[in-house]
């Protein structure tokens, strides 16, 4: 009897087809919606939207808000919230702005610093939420009022009452390591393929896109590294492993309260890449920075497949959940449509993208 | 095929115990959950710990993997006294415990969960990474040795029946070098089928020279298995008897405490 349970195959399980293997991938809805988009903007939308000039105006916007739903996204599936990271664009904006302009430090130093006072600040969020075990959403949520209220004050003390602290174009002027936070990337690219005739260009022949926007660069080395991390690297599994089920994972010897907390750090540092890239871009930083994106960020998460509960979910989700976001923003003003539908589009996504995400769930557990 | 051709059993008493439990007692407070419980594993042996709901099986089983330490009493492992601070310590002496809950994630595939918190790794510095080839090579083999051919090694774990987990949870204590495994009920929630599954699991495991101890209140699934049987009741061990020394009636009223059981057993016509 014992020996006899050497069945080749088990006849009782389908064959499964290529299709309903790509049905199990929980960035397969981000990317459908993104192909759905597509198709409503090319049928609806200006000619000039997927041009190239008008692909990286959408992708612009997408960038800022993919980085940090990745962040958000691996959070999520870490089994955690952070309702605090709008907040945290503002207030690590802040300190940046703070490093640059009043104390005038270098870009090498105050970049790396701003980093490191983020992750703090990221790290005391995710050490309440495991010491005092309550829900990070409450937690968070406190957060997300008090850092919008430290970016206030501390803007009125460092400024003498203003809201907004200027001067941040002049002081990083001339820093070598501005390049890789503000501006545009291969600008000498583009021109080259400007003068070959590739892109478009003005009529003085400079090109009309001038080079990639960095935040671009830096939103796609973000979704590949946050990628390799989840499905390559034991720290990946760790991190299933911790939203799937917190105990089950302790018990396996997964240090799930380190796993928590460097994620609560990673969330911050993703706020304060955002925060970084676009006070230098505006120049100035000011309170409002970063307003309401942690809802934003969190939808891209879940129609990019992310469970709310946890334990399951893609940065690549994440990724094509921001484009989506990006086209819609930027999508409607090259409509007839009114601007403002554009919140309407974003609450019906979120509701199919979680209903969606269910069935999905359904279907790899294999519940009934 | 009766009962006792189906596995062969280990001989009990033929080697040097791997854990050695003595006069075992814990307090919580002012309660005495353990008062004086002793009991030892051998190699190759399944030991099962019989006793009803509340008899102190649980706490038992967790001061033997480290997650409670004894108030009194000596834990001796391969002869020598032993600490265990933590369950980390004991797992990493060789002593896995399948929890009732089985440490499992169901959205995870059984690869991804066999490994959890193990993971193998390739590579060197930065470009350290999970071996993910070679963790589905060893899960698929593992699992295979213990009868169970997988869809595939990224199948959700979700997918599969409670008798099958079971079996990845047993199989993944072996593969980490368990020398003494620890399964707490591993039959009490499923089917006869499945039951049977489990059972042959822990004979194939204890034939690799694994000590098994198992945790049950069901007497004839402890029977089917067990060469050596100790009694739990009320915090107290009431003897290790061999397999062959005792009956399943007799089992069954040391685990009831005696009284009673006699006369509800009369009216229900036979052993539970």
């Amino acid at each position: 009897m014992t020996n006899t349970a050497q069945v080749v195959e088990d006849e009782r399980i389908k064959s499964e087809s290529f299709f309903s293997k790509l049905m199990k991938r929980p960035e397969l809805g981000a990317i459908a919606g993104a192909i759905l988009v597509f198709i409503f903007f090319s049928i609806t939308a200006d000619a000039s939207m997927f041009t190239l000039s008008g692909v990286i105006n959408f992708m612009t916007p997408a960038s800022q808000l993919g980085i940090l739903a990745i962040g958000a996204a691996m959070l999520m599936i870490g089994g955690e919230f952070d309702l605090s990271i709008g907040s945290m664009v503002a207030f690590s904006g802040l300190f940046f702005g703070v490093c640059v302009v009043t104390w005038g430090l270098p870009l090498i130093v105050a970049i790396p610093l701003t980093f490191v006072f983020s992750a703090f600040v990221g790290a005391i969020n995710g050490t309440i939420v495991i010491r005092s075990g309550l829900p990070s959403f409450i937690v968070t949520l406190a957060f997300l009022f008090v850092l919008r209220g430290l970016s206030l004050v501390g803007l009125k003390a460092a400024t003498g009452g203003s809201t907004q602290l200027r001067g941040v174009r002049e002081a990083v002027e001339g820093d070598g390591l501005a390049s890789f936070f503000s501006g545009d990337a291969f600008p000498g690219l583009f021109e080259w393929l400007a003068s070959k005739g590739l892109i478009e260009t003005f009529k003085s022949g400079a090109p009309k896109v001038t080079g990639i926007p960095v935040e671009i660069i830096w939103f796609f080395i973000i979704t590949g590294a946050a990628t390799y991390v989840l499905l390559r690297l034991p720290v990946g599994n760790w991190i299933f492993a911790t939203g799937g089920d917190n105990t089950a994972a302790s018990n396996s010897g997964v240090p799930v309260n380190k796993v928590k907390i460097s994620l609560f750090m990673l969330t911050a540092c993703c706020a304060a890449l955002v925060a970084i890239i676009t006070v230098m871009d505006a120049g100035s930083t000011d309170a409002r920075r970063g307003f309401q994106k942690e809802f934003e960020a969190i939808i891209a998460a879940v129609i990019g497949g992310c469970l709310l509960t946890g334990g399951y979910g893609s940065a690549i989700g994440a990724f094509f959940g921001s484009i989506i976001f990006g086209m819609v923003v930027i999508g409607l003003t090259y409509t007839d449509f009114d601007q403002d539908w554009f919140q309407v589009f974003l609450g019906g996504m979120l509701l199919i993208a979680v209903l969606f995400n269910n069935a999905i769930r359904k279907r790899v557990t294999g519940e009934r | 095929m009766t009962v006792d051709t189906t596995f062969h059993h280990g001989d009990a008493g033929s080697s040097e115990p791997i854990v050695q439990m003595k006069d075992i007692e814990k307090h919580f407070g002012n309660i005495i959950a353990l008062a004086g419980v002793s009991f030892d594993v051998r190699p190759g042996e399944c030991h099962c710990l019989l006793g009803d709901n509340g008899a102190g099986k649980s706490t038992f089983i967790k001061t033997m993997s480290g997650v409670h330490k004894p108030t009194k009493g000596q834990i001796l492992f391969h002869g020598k006294p032993m600490n265990f601070s933590t369950p980390r310590d004991a797992m990493e002496a060789g002593i896995a415990t399948v929890f009732q809950d089985l440490a499992m994630i169901p959205l995870m595939s059984v690869t991804r969960n066999f490994f959890m918190g193990r993971e193998p790794t390739i590579g060197r510095g930065p470009l350290k990474r999970f071996d993910v080839k070679t963790a589905n090579e060893i899960t698929v083999s593992s699992m295979r040795d213990m009868g169970i051919n997988l869809r595939g090694p990224d199948q959700a774990v979700g997918t599969l029946s409670g008798g099958e987990r079971q079996t990845v949870a047993i199989a993944r204590a072996v593969h980490f070098g368990a020398k003494v495994l620890i399964l707490d009920e591993p039959t009490s929630a499923l089917g006869v089928r499945q039951t049977s599954n489990v059972l042959a699991t822990i004979d194939r495991v204890r034939k690799q020279g694994v000590g098994v101890v198992f945790i049950s209140h069901n007497v004839r699934h402890a029977l089917a298995v067990g060469d050596r049987f100790t009694v739990l009741n009320r915090g107290k061990t009431l003897g290790t008897a061999s397999r062959g020394e005792i009956s399943p009636e007799e089992l069954q009223e040391l685990m009831a405490g005696g009284q009673e059981m006699a006369e509800l057993e009369g009216s229900l016509g036979g052993t539970i």
